[in-house]
C-alpha cells in the first residue's frame, strides 16, 4: 500500500467512533434534544462492551452490552429533559460528569488487560472482492474490519430512514415542530424517547469501537474529548447522516496526521498537531455560524422542552 | 390521567430550596444502594467520607483549599450562565490564567512580593478573559455555539500547556522529569490562619458578585439578556457588548482561580493545575441556582465529596472515580428536582389549576 492508501485507510479507522457517536447524537437532535452527554455515553459503552467481551470473548454480545450501557445514559436523561423537562444543556454535562466516573470506576480492575484474541480475529481486516480493487479509495474503504462495515451500513441506513421512511419524516417533523407533531397526532413522548435512546446506543457503540478495536485494551478515558468532536460533527454535517460519513473520516485523519507527520521531515511540535482536530472544531463551527443558510440550520425544536399545555 | 401537571404560579425561596435538599438527600440514598451492591456498609462509608472532609484540623484545612478555587470558578461560571452562555471553558481559562501567572512569576523572581503577586494576578485575570472573549466574540457575532467552543478551547489550552511542561519551560535541573521549575518565595500567596489567603479573595469576591448581580446596571442587564434577547434588544440593552464584558469577567474571575492553584497550591504551573475545577465548577454552580452565597455552601459540599472521595479510596479501596458517580448522581436529582419546583401535579377533577390556564 502507497503512503495515501495507508493514511486514508487509518483515518476511516480512526473515524469510525467519532461516524457512530455523530450518527447517534444526529438522530438524538432530530428528535429536538440537544445530548452533550454523548462523551460520557460512549465511555459506558466503552467499558461494559470491553468488559463483556473480555468474560465472554462473545464479539456480538460485547456490541450489544456496549449499546445496552450506552441507551441507559441516554435513558437518564431522556427522563430528566423530556419528561421532567430539565435543562439539556446541563443534564448533557450531568451525563458526561456521572457516565466519565461510572467508567473510571467500573474499568478500574481492567486497566491494562486485553482484548480476547477471538474478538480480534472476528474484527480482523476483511477485503470485500471487486470493490477493493478501486485505485487508492479500494483499499482505504473496503480491506476493513466488520465494525466498520457496520458503520457504513448505519450511516446508509439512518440516511434512508430519516429521508425516505414516514417514521423518519415524522422525527424530522417533531424535531422541528412538535406542537404540530403533536396535532398531527405523533406521540411526541414515545418518538424522543426512542430517538434518544437509540443516539445514547450508537454512542455506546463508538465507544466500545475504541476500546475493543482501536485500542484494543483498557485504558482509562478512552475517548479523550472525542465524544465533544462528534457533538460539533453534527453541526458540520448539518444534521445528515450521508454529511456525516464524510466528516467522521475527515477528522479520523485529523485525529492520526501528528503521528503519521513524525519520521517525516515536517518537524512540528507534536502538541501543536494534537491541538489540530479542536482547532479545525472551532473553524468549522465559525465557519458554518457565520453562512448561516437555511438547509444547514439546526431543528427549530433543538434544546427546547416541549409541553403540550404550554403550546 | 389521573394527574395533570400545572405551572406553579410562585415559590417560596425556603420551599425551592427544601426541595433541593431533598434532592441531595434523595442522590444519597440511591447512591447508598450502589455501595450496598459492592458489600459495603453506606453508613460506614459515609462517615467516614465525612471524616475524611472534616475529621482533624488537618483535613478541614484541605477541604476549605479545595472549595477556593471551586467558590471562585463558581462566581464566574455564574455570571455567564446568568445569560445563559454556557461557558463550559473554566478549565482552560484556569490553565490560562495560571500560564500567564507563572510567566510573570518564572520570569522575574526576584521582584518585591506585593509587586510580583500583584502581576500575578492581573496577568492571570487578563489571560482567563481573553480565552473566554475568543468564544464571546463568535457569539456575539455570529450566534457560535459557545458550549462546544469553549470546550474545545480546554483542549488547546492543557496542550499548550503541556508543550511547555515538555518543552521550553522544562526545568532542566530536574534530572529528566518533566516539570516546570518551581515558583519563587516571592511568587506563592502567604498564609493567613493557616490557609492560604486566596480564601479572603473568594469571600470577598462572593460579596462583589452578588452586589454586581443584583444590583448593578450590567448584572442586571446580564438577567435580562438571559431571560429574553429580545426583551434585551427591546430595552435598549446592546447585546454584543454585555456577551462581551461578562464572559471578560468570567473568565477573568475563572484565570484568577488558575493563578491562585499555581501560586499557593503548586507553587509551579503542571498540567494538572486544573484538576477539573472548571467542570465541578458547572455542578456547584447549578445547584446553587446561580447565586453567589449558595455557591459558598455548594462549594464546600463538593470540597467535602472531593476530599472525602480520596479518603474512602485509601480506607475502603473505593476507586476515586465513585465521588465523580456521586457528583453525577447528585447533579441529576437536583436537576430532575427542578420539575417540582416549576411545576406541581393536581388531580383532575379538582378546581381550575393556579396558573389559571384552561383543559386543553
Amino acid at each position: 500500500m502507497d503512503f495515501m492508501t495507508s493514511f486514508l485507510a487509518a483515518a476511516v479507522v480512526a473515524g469510525t467512533p467519532l461516524l457512530f457517536a455523530t450518527l447517534g447524537e444526529i438522530i438524538t437532535e432530530r428528535a429536538g434534544n440537544l445530548n452533550l452527554g454523548v462523551e460520557g455515553m460512549m465511555l459506558m459503552g466503552a467499558v461494559i462492551g470491553f468488559k463483556i467481551g473480555l468474560i465472554t470473548g462473545n464479539p456480538i454480545l460485547a456490541l450489544l452490552a456496549a449499546m445496552f450501557a450506552g441507551s441507559m445514559g441516554a435513558l437518564i436523561f431522556a427522563v430528566l429533559t423530556i419528561s421532567l423537562r430539565a435543562n439539556q444543556v446541563v443534564s448533557g454535562l450531568a451525563l458526561t460528569i456521572f457516565g466519565t466516573g461510572f467508567s473510571a470506576f467500573i474499568g478500574k480492575d481492567l486497566v491494562g488487560q486485553v482484548t480476547p484474541n477471538a474478538i480480534k480475529l472476528f474484527f480482523k481486516p476483511l477485503e470485500i472482492p471487486g470493490l477493493a480493487n478501486i485505485p487508492i479509495l479500494g483499499k482505504a474503504l473496503f480491506s476493513q474490519d466488520l465494525f466498520i462495515y457496520l458503520g457504513y451500513l448505519t450511516a446508509i441506513i439512518l440516511g434512508i430512514y430519516l429521508y425516505k421512511t414516514r417514521k423518519g419524516l415524522n422525527l424530522i417533523a417533531v424535531g422541528e415542530n412538535p406542537g404540530a407533531a403533536d396535532a398531527a397526532s405523533i406521540n411526541i413522548t414515545l418518538y424522543k424517547y426512542a430517538h434518544v435512546l437509540l443516539g445514547g446506543a450508537l454512542c455506546g457503540l463508538g465507544g466500545v469501537y475504541l476500546s475493543l478495536v482501536y485500542v484494543p485494551a483498557w485504558q482509562e478515558n478512552v475517548t479523550a474529548g472525542r465524544g465533544w468532536i462528534a457533538v460539533a460533527l453534527v453541526i458540520f454535517a448539518a444534521w445528515n447522516p450521508f454529511k456525516a460519513l464524510v466528516g467522521a473520516y475527515l477528522f479520523g485523519g485529523m485525529d492520526i496526521i501528528g503521528f503519521r507527520l513524525q519520521g517525516t521531515s515536517i518537524q512540528i511540535s507534536q502538541y501543536f498537531i494534537d491541538m489540530l482536530p479542536y482547532l479545525v472544531t472551532i473553524a468549522v463551527l465559525v465557519v458554518v455560524s457565520m453562512r448561516k443558510s437555511k438547509k444547514n440550520a439546526p431543528p427549530k425544536g433543538l434544546g427546547v422542552p416541549y409541553f403540550r399545555e404550554e403550546r | 390521567m389521573l394527574y395533570k401537571v400545572v405551572k406553579r404560579s410562585e415559590i417560596t425561596q425556603g420551599k425551592s430550596f427544601g426541595i433541593r435538599t431533598a434532592a441531595i438527600i434523595l442522590a444519597l440514598l440511591t447512591s447508598a444502594v450502589f455501595i450496598m451492591i459492592l458489600n459495603l456498609n453506606p453508613l460506614e462509608v459515609y462517615a467516614s467520607l465525612i471524616k475524611g472532609a472534616f475529621g482533624s484540623n488537618y483535613r478541614i484545612k484541605q477541604t476549605i483549599i479545595t472549595a477556593i478555587p471551586l467558590v471562585i470558578t463558581s462566581l464566574g461560571i455564574a455570571i455567564a450562565f446568568k445569560m445563559k452562555f454556557w461557558n463550559i471553558g473554566g478549565e482552560g481559562q484556569i490553565m490560562m490564567g495560571a500560564f500567564a501567572a507563572s510567566f510573570f512569576a518564572l520570569r522575574y523572581p526576584d521582584l518585591p512580593k506585593p509587586i510580583l503577586l500583584s502581576l500575578m494576578m492581573i496577568a492571570g485575570m487578563v489571560a482567563g478573559g481573553l480565552w473566554a472573549l475568543i468564544p464571546a466574540f463568535f457569539k456575539a457575532q455570529w450566534e457560535t455555539n459557545e458550549t462546544i467552543i469553549t470546550l474545545m478551547m480546554n483542549y488547546i489550552a492543557i496542550k499548550w500547556v503541556t508543550y511547555l511542561q515538555y518543552g521550553p519551560w522544562r526545568d532542566k535541573g530536574a534530572l529528566g522529569f518533566p516539570k516546570i521549575p518551581n515558583f519563587s518565595d516571592n511568587a506563592i500567596l502567604p498564609n493567613f490562619l493557616g490557609i492560604h489567603i486566596g480564601w479572603i479573595f473568594a469571600l470577598i469576591l462572593i460579596i462583589v458578585v452578588y452586589i454586581f448581580m443584583k444590583h448593578s446596571k450590567l448584572g442586571y442587564e446580564i438577567a435580562v439578556l438571559g431571560e429574553s434577547e429580545n426583551t434585551a434588544r427591546y430595552a435598549g440593552i446592546n447585546v454584543k457588548r454585555t456577551i462581551i464584558i461578562a464572559l471578560l469577567i468570567s473568565g477573568g474571575l475563572c484565570g484568577l482561580a488558575g493563578m491562585i492553584q499555581a501560586s499557593a497550591v503548586s507553587n509551579t504551573l503542571n498540567v494538572e493545575v486544573s484538576g477539573g475545577v472548571g467542570f465541578t465548577a458547572i455542578i456547584t454552580t447549578w445547584l446553587a441556582s446561580l447565586s453567589a452565597p449558595f455557591i459558598l455552601l455548594a462549594s464546600i459540599l463538593f470540597a467535602a465529596l472531593i476530599q472525602g472521595g480520596s479518603f474512602i479510596q485509601t480506607a475502603f479501596g473505593i476507586p476515586a472515580a465513585a465521588a465523580m458517580i456521586l457528583e453525577g448522581m447528585i447533579l441529576f436529582f437536583v436537576l430532575g428536582s427542578e420539575f417540582f419546583i416549576k411545576y406541581k401535579l393536581t388531580k383532575n377533577g379538582s378546581a381550575k389549576s393556579a396558573a389559571g390556564k384552561g383543559e386543553i
